[in-house]
């Protein structure tokens, strides 16, 4: 047991999936256009990822950021490692990098 | 003082950039959730600091986002970062 009980649920959903977004909304209906911008660059990529609400649990949205000393959300985990929010995310993705970087994490990219 | 210069007045005295831009948009997001009336709740920060030689992008950011300490949540509400060193790409 962590400090914080929520520490504890975002552990599990971390170790659970091989790539976790913390966000706002839903895969399928973000409700802010950062998180909405990590979504369109995960699905044109082909990764599977398991999305986070923070929006439905207010101890969620506060946790995550200490959990991951990260004071905004989105936020991106693969395989454990924190990536980070939507600016990197989308520097690695213009870069080329993301790909690469998911790839050698172990994640199997769907084609498109 | 407005809240960008509030960022440009932290960023500057902690980081010592050697180049510094804040530009306020809230006006994009206006009527969106954490929109306020008035505005100064969007951001965003091109900087670029001796500091940010040879750290992580997730290092970089949080020396930004540290220094600027208790204006994130609020007023900022949202913030993009695009942090380097001097002559990165």
């Amino acid at each position: 047991m962590s400090e914080n009980p929520v520490f504890d649920r975002i552990q599990a959903e971390i170790d659970a999936n091989d790539v976790v977004l913390f966000m706002k909304g839903t895969p399928l209906f973000p409700q802010c256009g950062f998180s909405a911008t990590v979504v369109k660059v995960l699905t044109y990529l082909g990764a599977p990822f398991k999305g986070v609400n923070v929006l439905e649990d207010p101890e969620l949205r506060d946790g995550i950021k200490h959990f991951s000393d990260w004071p905004t959300i989105p936020q991106l985990y693969v395989k454990g490692e924190f990536v980070g929010g939507c600016d990197i995310v989308r520097e690695m993705f213009e870069g080329g990098e993301l790909a690469d970087f998911l790839t050698e994490k172990g994640v199997m990219l769907e084609a498109a | 003082m407005s809240v960008a210069n509030q960022i440009e007045q932290k960023l500057t005295s902690l980081l010592h950039p050697v180049a510094l831009e804040v530009e306020d948009e809230s006006h994009k997001h206006k009527g969106h959730a954490g929109a306020r009336e008035g505005g100064e709740t969007h951001f965003r920060v091109t900087i670029t600091a001796e500091a940010f030689r040879g750290q992580s992008r997730v290092a970089c950011h949080r020396l930004v986002t540290n220094a600027l300490g208790e204006l994130i949540g609020n007023p900022i509400h949202a913030l993009s970062i695009t942090a380097r060193a001097p002559d990165q790409p």
